[in-house]
């Protein structure tokens, strides 16, 4: 079993980075959610707090770390125009190829009707992803700048959570999309 | 005393000061700013060719496209706003309520922009 170095970006982008983000999210949100009075004690705030500051700033690295991988590294070998303007070097062909892109091979529907991909789901994945590091990391710094603080108020945890939330959104449905296209037209 | 202890005892050991909301109202309008620049810039590249050509540029030959000016415009717009507003409001209490529905209106309008079914209808 081996991978490309192309395959090998594809699985640190999409499998390694961007699945890690999309997990940490569960353990983000539940650790904010039950982060109000009643529930812990004071020492208890101190070790819930330096943990969500650290998971928070964790999560804001990934997300940046996934979109720059994603569209500095993966997608030029995506979208690159090899097959002509008529894609005419994706003929016959049952996957992307040295001189037919995944972009191209969509294009073409050579393989059935999947022009869509890449005209619905390429270019949301492409666009929305990058909102995920930026609410990201306003999110985190929210974290950082407030600390415990954030207990004492109800309604700036929920502005936190819903940041969070947005973050998550953005990056499932990359992520989503992410999947399914490389499923039909794989980078290799 | 901060006056979150009031709410929640549990903090009323560490002896927190009271922070200013300035800096946190920057850190929420900023996030809605930047997703607002993305969707405004997806926007733009697809009704004006000229602007797409633009946004190209910003790829320095990594084959990246226009969306290389589309992200790196939105995120650096991120981080100089946030910069901007935090260096602006560091020691002011600014309605944090109302920076979370202006960060949250620009992020819907955003999130829109970047949605493929409405930015396409402007394409040139």
């Amino acid at each position: 079993m081996e991978l490309t170095s192309r395959e090998t970006w594809a699985v640190i982008h999409g499998l390694v980075l961007g699945a890690l983000f999309l997990l940490a999210f569960g353990g983000a949100l539940a650790g904010l959610w039950s982060f109000r009075p009643g529930l812990i004690t004071t020492k208890g705030v101190q070790e819930r707090i330096t943990r969500l500051q650290v998971g928070f700033g964790a999560m804001a690295a990934i997300a940046w770390a996934t979109v720059i991988t994603g569209s500095w590294i993966v997608y030029p070998w995506y979208r690159a125009k090899l097959a002509g303007a008529k894609f005419d070097k994706c003929v016959g062909l049952e996957l992307p190829s040295s001189v037919c892109s995944p972009r191209d091979f969509l294009l073409a529907n050579v393989q059935g009707e999947t022009a869509a991909w890449h005209d619905f789901g390429m270019e949301w994945k492409e666009h929305v992803a990058w909102a995920a590091p930026l609410l990201a990391t306003s999110a985190f710094l929210l974290v950082l700048y407030y600390g415990p603080r954030i207990m004492g108020r109800p309604w700036l945890r929920t502005a936190i959570i819903v940041m969070l939330v947005g973050a998550f959104a953005a990056a499932a449905a990359a992520g989503v999309f992410g999947a399914f296209i490389n499923k039909v037209a794989p980078i290799s | 005393m901060n006056q979150d202890a009031d709410i929640s005892p549990e903090i009323a050991p560490l002896h927190l000061s009271d922070k200013p909301d300035g800096p946190g109202a920057a850190m929420m309008i900023s996030a809605g700013f930047g997703v607002f620049v993305l969707g405004f810039l997806t926007i733009l590249a697809e009704a004006s060719a000229g602007a797409n050509t633009w946004l190209a540029t910003w790829q320095w030959g990594q084959g990246v496209g226009a969306l290389a000016g589309k992200t790196t415009i939105a995120s650096l717009l991120y981080f100089a706003s946030l910069a901007l507003l935090w260096a602006i409001w560091r020691n002011k209490n600014v309605d944090l309520k109302r920076a979370f529905y202006i960060g949250l209106g620009l992020g819907v309008l955003g999130a829109i922009g970047t949605f493929p079914t409405f930015f396409q209808m402007f394409a040139a």
